[in-house]
């Protein structure tokens, strides 16, 4: 017997701003855009939006991003369901999540999830944007402060310490992850959404200077403004609506934290495993019915390790199994076809989701893979710490 | 001329909660806790025994020993007091009692550093706070 959670709801709209160095608007009003787009994308009315989920980037740890006064500037009375989540880059998949799950249990009827985030000031430099803990005046008190005497900063450096452990204990190459980064600008190439859209070679990878070794630039994801919005309905309201509906057939989440006790293998083995299995059997499906995979990105590793830990080939063996291009246009698994957060655009968990919709619907023209019948889309955030899971399809049952 | 060097990068101080293992790092010790209740040794500075949460603690002095986790070499320089420093090295030190610690490592280049290398702390002082950084441990040849 099927799960009753498969099929019963689907996205019906998708809304994205501009993305990258847009400036001008505020978190807020970006945010408005996107839902408003989305809206006018799924041919609701807006009175039939009685639920709002929002999620800011940096910009809400900074202080200035998105919550839940958004549903006062959206004009947005009566709700029947409101949050503001923060799971970091899993949050996407987990706003959808909670969305299908009120929306099955009739509590709530059309869902507006949006993500909305400004990190990219005027005249400064993406790394600039999430660097700022290294400008933190005075000293840093407790165990913490090591981090930081260390000249340890960032993100870069967490991601730069998996990888290297994933390089070492499996003799995965540059090569490897290079070919992920050039499979995606090819596919960057064909969205007018992306901000990178010049092609680049395996020796432009290498070329590429050094972040935190072993990550090179293009190991890295863009930074960028922007807003995204999808909303989420009830399978029979989605049947009757604009564009064609991508259903949610599976939902699951993993996450390890960030445990660093004797015996955790906390860089090369993540959430993927658990909400694989949650996702899967939800859905009815395995690795070998994924048609297309839209995967967090953050760094080229990352997409690495997950195809991994969603059983697309053994632990360890991520490396020979993106070596022959298989992940890039025309290979055997299209993978990040907007280009991703590395070559496209990030916004957090919203990256891979906004792409998942357009490829479930089959409107990614140039770009467009021809068999889009189940389309995982996975989500990431923190240190390979926390992960969602989406499998959408075009199709019902 | 080390010194020099350290002046401006950031040196943490202790708070109330992590104030034994500042303590013990001046005088040489690598501190850390131990759950009475099932053993675990965990990194200060929290209250509750990670495994069981457990309140009951004891410090101990760990062995100082331990191997590379992991490593990577910082190339930009996000902080003004590292940009004599850049390319150097963060390493995560699996220490032998268990816990896992972010450090640099010493006395060895950063092309010649390996997963598993077994390690020793040496410290690192300042005016009033004192760091843990960790050497190779050479093999007599």
């Amino acid at each position: 017997m099927p799960h009753p959670m498969r099929g019963a709801t689907a996205i019906t709209g998708l809304g994205m701003t501009p993305m990258g160095r847009v400036f001008g608007k505020s978190a807020t009003e970006l945010a408005a855009d996107a839902v408003r787009l989305a809206i006018a994308d799924s041919g609701l009315r807006k009175e039939e939006i009685d639920g709002l989920l929002t999620n800011a980037g940096v910009t809400g740890t900074a202080g200035h991003g998105i919550g839940l006064p958004l549903q006062n500037y959206l004009g947005l009375a009566n709700l029947r369901l409101l949050n503001h989540m923060n799971a970091a880059g899993s949050t996407a998949a987990q706003m959808v999540q909670y969305a299908a799950l009120a929306i099955a249990a009739g509590m709530a009827n059309n869902v507006v999830c949006v993500f909305a985030d400004t990190p990219l000031q005027e005249g400064t430099s993406s790394g600039a944007a999430y660097g700022g803990a290294a400008r933190n005046p005075g000293r840093p008190r407790g165990m913490a402060g090591l981090y930081a005497a260390a000249g340890f900063f960032g993100a870069n450096t967490s991601y730069a310490l998996a990888t290297r452990r994933h390089m070492a204990l499996y003799g995965t190459t540059h090569d490897q992850l290079g070919t992920i980064a050039v499979g995606q600008r090819q596919w960057a190439t064909m969205n007018p959404s992306a901000q990178m859209r010049e092609p680049i070679t395996l020796e432009d990878y290498h070329a590429s200077r050094w972040i935190v070794e072993p990550l090179h630039l293009l190991d890295c994801c863009l930074v960028s403004n922007g807003a995204v919005a999808v909303i989420v309905s009830g399978a029979e309201r989605a049947e009757s609506l604009r564009q064609p509906p991508a259903f949610v057939l599976g939902m699951g989440q993993g996450h390890p934290g960030d445990v660093q006790r004797a015996g955790v293998e906390a860089e090369t083995e993540t959430g993927a495993k658990l909400a694989a299995e949650t996702a899967y059997r939800m859905a009815g499906v395995g690795p070998d019915d994924v048609d297309i995979c839209q995967l967090y990105d953050c760094y080229t590793y990352t997409v690495l390790v997950t195809l991994e830990d969603y059983g697309f080939c053994k632990k360890g063996e991520g490396g020979p199994f993106v070596e022959d291009g298989r992940l890039a246009p025309g290979g055997a698994l299209p993978t990040n076809t907007g280009g991703g957060e590395l070559s496209g655009y990030y916004m957090w968990g919203m990256t891979p989701l906004s792409e998942a919709v357009i490829q479930a619907r089959g409107q990614g023209a140039e770009r467009q893979v021809a068999k889009h019948d189940v389309v995982l889309c996975t989500g990431n955030g923190g240190v390979l710490s926390y992960h969602g899971c989406l499998i959408l399809s075009p199709h019902r049952s | 001329m080390a010194d020099t060097q350290a002046r401006s990068k950031p040196l943490p101080e202790a708070d109330e909660a992590s104030r034994p293992f500042y303590d013990g790092a001046l005088a040489g010790r690598l501190m850390l806790m131990r759950c009475d209740d099932c053993g675990t040794v965990r990194l200060p500075s929290r209250r509750h025994c990670d495994r069981c949460l457990s309140t009951e603690t004891t410090w101990v002095q760990a062995s100082g020993r331990g191997s590379v986790r992991t490593f990577a070499v910082m190339h930009r320089v996000y902080h003004p007091g590292f940009a004599d420093e850049v390319p150097y090295n963060i390493a995560v030190v699996e220490l032998a009692e268990g816990p896992r610690i972010v450090s640099n490592l010493v006395g060895v280049s950063n092309a010649d550093i390996r997963l598993g290398m077994p390690v020793e702390v040496e410290w690192e002082r300042h005016n009033d706070v004192a760091l843990p950084k960790f050497r190779p441990l050479t093999s007599d040849r």
